[in-house]
């Protein structure tokens, strides 16, 4: 498939001429399955990561068009009440834990991060090996629990209905629990190769805000997770054997659950955006031709936002619980958007005099910003007390969330697969119908969430199966929404599947950015460098030259004359 | 820490590449890596017991008589026999280390072993308290069935739900650690370690003064607020 594109995108335009490659890449240095069952590569894990993350977000979306069929009309339009209960539930289920928390850390971060650093792996390549196994069998069980019972108490597992609901829940709260540890090695990991696997020349202060934004993601998943895993044991330990931590008839408090969830959940809130704004910081810079605007406060607001996310857990208990700690936990949940404000108000200062390319993984970083700050300002509402009232428990929430995680964190994820995919796989991708996928997901997102606020406002509760008619109209356009979203989606699938099977090959640099994954080819060697890369500023891009025969981009050779700093302003 | 006269005259501390990975520049750096990694797992470890603790306190603080009551029922002198059981432990793991870092091989495999030894008696003791507050009817909420539940402190299920909580998940670190005690001294009996190479003797050593010192905050926690 051929692609015109406007002169100004900057893209290569011509096949890439092979090179002699002095070392097999990481996808052909060994060959069969059993050299992928026991890799310790954490490029093949990253790619198995991301293959069993994909599987798991087209469950998640095939439930996800169900779930909105089921809700164009009131009362049974394709399924029971129960069936929808379930349905519901797994969704979510499936996409916070089996899709969202691990896919940028976990399937991009392991491919990335170590190329980033200058690394030749993580520190412990058995241990990420031994997570993804773990997701594997955290992910069995979860979804086991869909072919038992079925899972109907919503992915947060709220007692005390989750300790009397006959439906499978030790079987879910089992897998979610594994998958916890499966998060928690990926953090150890991350923490220990950037504090210690960091090459010379590599300086905290001139790491890519990625690899930033995966550190103190990797903090959140050490801290956190914990958590989470003894709470999930105790409902286990509470369901099977009625240890009465949680039941209020053997003298447990329910509000306790609560507490020790959100303490966990809010900050996976985190878990799962902060990878995000770590992509989009690099897209922004890289597509702008422009250094990250404010790099060091971009530093600082992800550590904060990792800090201030462990401190507004209460605000998904504001009627349950003092109205003192509610006032305090709403101030403190305002203070979240300082290092969000910070991370938008930089992305658009890089864009400002920026030589922007519109190439699809820019729309959608373009796309995330807009969708981001809706989230995050909706996200006010409900941590304001007197709007939160009237809101809480209604599809108002629905829409604010997955403003974040959808518009946020999946925008966030494709674009970087756009992004990367030309290292990870050596082969380029259409831009053509990479950004007409972009275009139709955008839309289909906003068609589908934005009449959710509008039927939350009107007082429609989330979760329910039945709604009185006059709600109708909203929920058929939020459906249809849902269905072109759904198209955009698989046609953005069908774009990678033709890249990996047509697609022209990948120079080392399409795209002319100045951090070191780009330094090495595409797709990288075993161990990531043939040669030790030298470590500059990860965005002064001033140096890359495009070469019109290759699509490549290659570091200007030094001359005394061309480093005046002429090239240098932006 | 390491005795610098000593060591002088053997091998530089993590001068054996033998068990260096690819990926590390120094056994220097792995040893860096393996230790940080154990450090921020031992966080994990704290915030994973945390939950316990804070149920722990949220029960305590609402029927604060209930705990006092019923700590009464629990056995402190087999409390102080297994506290003083785990103290030992720590002091013969803590002189594993040192042993292996200044290559005296026999003491670094008997330090194991009675380190072993330790952590079976505590869990020996263990069992026989279970056994007896099983015997009693002492157990979790839905279980509780002793002779003193009653109107007096009727919640002093909540209590053993919190006891057995707390106490069995410390003893599943406690069957971690002899495995992973084990697996050091098949190593040591290999020859695996010497004052070149001796991470995994340091690392296991962190894991096991965390589970020590879990038992140093339970055994007050539970035996001695009545």
């Amino acid at each position: 498939m051929s692609t015109t594109l406007p002169p100004t995108t900057r893209l290569p335009e011509q096949a890439w001429k092979s090179e002699p490659i002095s070392e097999p890449d990481y996808l052909r240095n060994k060959r069969g399955i059993m050299s992928w069952v026991y890799t310790l590569d954490h490029k093949r894990i990253g790619v198995m990561y991301l293959i069993g993350i994909l599987t798991a977000f087209l469950m998640g979306g095939v439930m996800a068009i169900l779930v909105r069929t089921e809700l164009l009309s009131p009362s049974r339009t394709i399924m029971g009440p129960d069936a929808y209960n379930h349905m519901f539930t797994l969704h979510g289920a499936i996409m916070t834990f089996l899709f969202i928390i691990p896919s940028i850390p976990a399937a991009l971060g392991n491919f990335i991060l170590p190329i980033m650093l200058g690394a030749k792996d993580v520190a412990f390549p058995r241990m990420n090996l031994a997570s993804w196994y773990l997701w594997v069998f955290g992910a069995v069980f979860l979804i086991a629990a869909m072919a038992l019972n079925g899972l109907d108490t919503g992915w947060t597992f709220y007692t005390p209905y989750s300790t009397t609901t006959n439906s499978s829940v030790i079987s879910a709260t089992l897998g979610v629990f594994i998958l916890g540890f499966s998060s928690i090695f990926t953090g150890i990991n991350f923490i220990a190769t950037v504090h210690i696997m960091r090459p010379k020349g590599m300086t905290w202060f001139r790491m890519p805000l990625f690899l930033w934004s995966l550190y103190s993601t990797a903090i959140i998943q050490v801290l956190a997770t914990p958590v989470l895993g003894i709470t999930l044991l105790l409902l286990i330990a509470e369901r099977a054997l009625g240890i009465g931590f949680f039941d209020p008839k053997l003298g447990g408090d329910p509000v306790l659950y609560q507490h020790f969830f959100w303490f966990y959940s809010h900050p996976a809130v985190y878990i799962m955006i902060l990878p995000a704004m770590g992509v989009i910081s690099e897209l922004i810079s890289t597509f702008s031709r422009t250094p990250i605007f404010g790099y060091r406060f971009m530093c600082y607001s992800a550590i904060a936002i990792a800090f201030l996310g462990f401190l507004v857990w209460g605000h998904h208990m504001f009627t349950s619980e003092s109205a003192m700690a509610a006032v305090i936990f709403s101030a403190l949940t305002f203070s979240v958007s300082i290092p969000s404000g910070i991370k938008v108000f930089n992305w658009l200062a890089t864009l400002y005099k920026g030589s922007i390319s519109l190439t699809t993984p820019m729309c959608f970083a373009l796309s995330f910003i807009l969708l981001f700050t809706i989230g995050g300002l909706t996200g006010l509402f409900l941590g304001a007390l007197a709007t939160d009232i009237h809101l809480h428990d209604t599809y108002f929430v629905v829409a604010h969330f997955h403003y974040v995680m959808m518009g946020g964190s999946l925008m966030a994820f494709i674009g970087g697969m756009f992004y990367w995919w030309p290292k990870l796989f050596g082969k380029m991708y259409s831009e053509f119908w990479g950004r007409i996928s972009c275009l139709i997901i955008f839309i289909g997102f906003n068609w589908t969430f934005f009449p959710q606020f509008i039927l939350g406002s009107r007082g429609m509760p989330r979760r329910f199966y039945d709604y009185k008619p006059e709600y109708q109209g909203l929920h058929v356009i939020s459906t249809s929404g849902a269905f072109f979203l759904g198209i955009g989606l698989i046609l953005c699938a069908a774009v990678f599947l033709h890249s990996l099977w047509r697609g022209r090959r990948a120079p080392a640099n399409p795209w002319g950015a100045a951090t070191l994954e780009w330094q090495t080819a595409s797709p990288p060697p075993l161990h990531n460098f043939v040669d030790d890369p030298v470590v500059t500023d990860p965005y002064d891009m001033a140096d890359f030259e495009l070469q019109r025969d290759t699509g490549d981009y290659v570091r200007r050779p030094y001359t005394p004359s061309q480093s005046d700093g002429t090239e240098t302003q932006s | 820490m390491i005795a610098e006269a000593q060591l002088s005259q053997g091998p530089a501390p993590h001068a054996d590449e033998t068990f260096r990975a690819h990926h590390f520049e120094t056994a220097e750096q792995q040893f860096a890596a393996a230790k940080l990694g154990m450090w921020l797992f031992l966080v994990t470890e704290v915030l994973f017991f945390s939950g316990l603790f804070v149920a722990y306190a949220v029960f305590r603080v609402l029927h604060p008589e209930v705990f006092v009551n019923s700590a009464a029922l629990l056995d402190t002198k087999l409390g102080a026999i297994n506290t003083v059981i785990l103290l030992f432990s720590s002091l013969t793991m803590a002189w594993a280390v040192r042993c292996s870092q200044l290559g005296q091989q026999r003491g670094l495999v008997l330090c194991l072993s009675l380190t072993i030894a330790a952590a079976v008696a505590f869990l020996g003791v263990k069992g026989i308290e279970y056994a007896h507050k099983w015997h009693e009817g002492h157990l979790w909420a839905s279980q509780y069935g002793g002779p003193q539940a009653g109107e007096t402190f009727d919640r002093a299920g909540s209590f053993f739900s919190v006891y057995f909580a707390m106490t069995g998940l410390h003893a599943v670190h406690i069957i971690a650690g002899i495995a992973a005690i084990g697996w050091l001294l098949k190593r040591s009996l290999r020859g695996d370690f010497s004052p070149a190479y001796y991470t995994p003797v340091d690392v296991v050593g962190l894991y096991w003064h965390l589970v020590d010192l879990v038992w140093i905050f339970l055994f007050p926690l539970l035996y001695l607020v009545g």
